[in-house]
């Protein structure tokens, strides 16, 4: 069927492109303006070209090599909380009851920690992770570790791990939770018939109808754990020394610390083109799990 | 859902159907011989061991579902050893076992290709295949199996079926709503409604002579006629006129009582017979059928070949044999003289 062209139509997505403009755009190209400048202060800005990005680029350099360590640890650190929070949550989501009046109350539970402020668990757990007054930190010292999130990068990047397995293993386990409720009743009777174990269930049945619900819980929680700022800010403060000192905290330091305005440009430039590059894989991979189902 | 008791003995090598409106419990009475549900009272026996607390798995049983459950991680293959794999059975043993249900099912060709990929039918043949490699299942049940199957090939895959069972020597069960087949698949029918067993026949016994008004109204196309009367030992009172019923029916409680009889043993002439009102006469092809008018009674009735009707007045006759009658609905036997 031929589609009718009407060019008037533009006239109804104006309103949308012109908030557009203003909320992402605008701002976006003010980033560019600076990353390609250098400025010696009182607003007077001069052409600087591409030699922020090939600072940036060159670990052999100051920034650079303060960019390159911090993505290293943003990488590490997305791996390691996927790594934990995704088996976990799904773990957690098959022990949950399939219906009955506990559902409800359960699920709300465990949602919990993802209404906290980001904020307030940062504060919240900087006293309960205090070696002398906080309950996890106390514990922990007098279980004769040497727990302390100050002085130590192991204790301090523990720390901010649990965090986030903490707040965030409650989005895998309702993602999930809603993914194997869609799986219809047929497929468990047929795995009954035909005598297949718990382990095999899952892994030929529960595992993958869950394929596409994973891929997002995946790249929602790669997102947010690359964009990771506020825990480490007012936990650690991005120490001790700079072991917690991830991108964004670092991006911070650089632009208004130092009102270093054009690697600071520069530098957020590259991780956002960094988590774009990461999200188009992780879509075409999406599209294609579709386009394989549907085939 | 609730069943009302019944007393049933599923023969090995039979082919059963459960036949019903939709709710009447055929799926749950289906649940409850595989183990998938248990039911609060009564027993399901195996040969004579007590299998009622048994679970699906231990039950010896195959099931096939509505919409075809395949394992969309497996090939063809990989999906009809599934169930094999799971009880311990030798690699050798699998591989032969499954070429020969594949070649039963015309699945050869497809045995390394991705379940997945297959067409519905083609899956709820997979379905089917993992249920038959078992060789020792006691019974297979079939839950509505050709709902999703395009009406094109369900007649081929129903033939399967047919020859499956003819190959195995199996106890088939198979549940439907539809009476085609119903009757075309099984030995015996059982027809249920609300829960009840109302009958179980042969196909030809539910047609020739239905135990239930629901039986008869159901089963056939169109379905039995029914019609209020009040019943004096020999003879029906319709509406002022009086039919003779061939049998003696003395113990009917006021005379309160339907009478039914099949549209294809009740036959239209020019004159002779009850008078009724023709209303309309379709020619379908076959054989033509009139809808006729008994006071407030619709009648449907044949038309014989060669006989015409011209409209308004006609006379029905009503093969004496092939005329029941049922109080609160279940039929009542009168004594012939």
């Amino acid at each position: 069927m031929e589609k009718p062209l009407n060019n008037r139509a533009w006239l109804m997505v104006a309103p949308v492109l012109v908030l557009v403009l203003f909320s992402a755009l605008l701002p976006m190209m003010t980033v560019v303006n600076y990353s390609v400048q250098d400025s010696l202060g009182q607003n007077q800005f001069f052409w600087n070209g591409d030699a922020w990005f090939r600072d940036l680029l060159n670990p052999s350099t100051e920034i650079g090599a303060r960019f390159s360590d911090a993505l290293l640890r943003n990488l590490s650190f997305s791996l390691v909380t996927l790594a934990l929070e995704v088996p976990l949550g799904i773990a957690i989501a098959l022990c949950l009851p399939r219906g009955g009046w506990a559902v409800g109350p359960l699920l709300v539970i465990i949602a919990l920690p993802m209404l906290i402020p980001w904020n307030v668990i940062g504060t919240m757990w900087q006293i309960f992770s205090r070696a002398d007054i906080g309950l996890f930190g106390a514990a922990l010292t007098g279980l004769g570790l040497h727990y302390n999130v100050t002085q130590n990068a192991i204790s301090a990047w523990c720390t901010i791990v649990v965090i986030d397995v903490w707040h965030w293993t409650p989005l895998i386990i309702l993602l999930t939770y809603a993914g194997l409720r869609a799986i219809p009743d047929a497929y468990y009777q047929a795995a009954r018939i035909d005598a297949a174990s718990r382990w095999a269930t899952f892994i030929n049945i529960e595992l993958p109808k869950l394929q596409k619900v994973l891929v997002i819980a995946i790249l929602l929680r790669f997102m947010q754990t690359f964009m990771i700022y506020t825990e480490p800010f007012v936990v650690t403060g991005g120490g001790p020394g700079s072991a917690t000192t991830f991108l964004s905290i670092d991006l911070v330091k650089i632009a208004l610390g130092q009102v270093d305005l054009g690697p600071a440009a520069a530098m957020s430039l590259v991780y956002n083109l960094i988590t774009l590059t990461i999200c188009w894989i992780f879509f075409t991979i999406m599209t294609q799990l579709d386009r394989r189902r549907y085939a | 859902m609730a069943l009302h008791p019944i007393n049933h003995v599923w023969e090995q090598g039979r082919a059963y159907a459960l036949l019903g409106p939709s709710g009447c419990g055929k799926t749950t009475l289906l649940n409850i011989i595989s183990g998938l549900i248990f039911p609060s009272q009564g027993r399901v026996l195996f040969d004579g061991k007590d299998v009622t607390q048994l679970p699906t798995e231990q039950r010896n049983i195959a099931q096939v579902f509505q919409f075809p459950v395949i394992y969309d991680t497996m090939t063809v293959g990989e999906n009809l050893a599934f169930p094999l794999k799971n009880r311990r059975m030798e690699r050798a043993a699998i591989k032969a076992r499954v070429a020969e249900i594949a070649d039963l099912l015309d699945l050869t060709n497809d045995l390394s290709r991705r379940a997945r990929a297959l067409t519905v039918e083609a899956k709820q043949k997979v379905s089917l295949g993992r249920g038959l490699v078992r060789a020792d299942v006691a019974a297979m049940l079939f839950d509505e199996p050709l709902t999703v199957i395009d009406p094109a090939l369900k007649w081929h895959l129903r033939s399967k079926l047919k020859a499956v069972h003819r190959a195995l020597d199996l106890l088939m069960i198979y549940v439907t709503h539809d009476q085609v087949e119903a009757l075309t698949f099984a030995d015996e029918v059982v027809v249920m409604k609300d829960g009840r067993v109302l009958q179980v026949a042969s196909p030809a016994q539910l047609f020739e002579r239905p135990e239930h008004t629901f039986v008869g109204y159901f089963i056939g196309s169109p379905g039995m006629n029914l019609i209020a009367a009040k019943v004096s030992d020999h003879v029906a009172h319709v509406s002022g006129h009086d039919i003779e019923l061939g049998a003696r029916y003395p113990k009917i409680k006021n005379g309160d009582a339907v009478i039914g009889f099949r549209p294809d043993f009740a036959s239209l002439a020019p004159e002779g017979g009850i008078p009724v009102q023709v209303r309309r006469i379709e020619d379908l092809g076959r054989r033509r059928l009139a809808r006729v008018a008994l006071g407030p009674h619709e009648i449907f009735a044949n038309v014989p070949e060669g006989v015409s009707i011209g409209g308004g007045t006609a006379g029905l006759s009503i093969q004496q044999d092939r005329l029941f009658v049922y109080v609160d609905d279940e039929l009542v036997l009168g004594d012939r003289r």
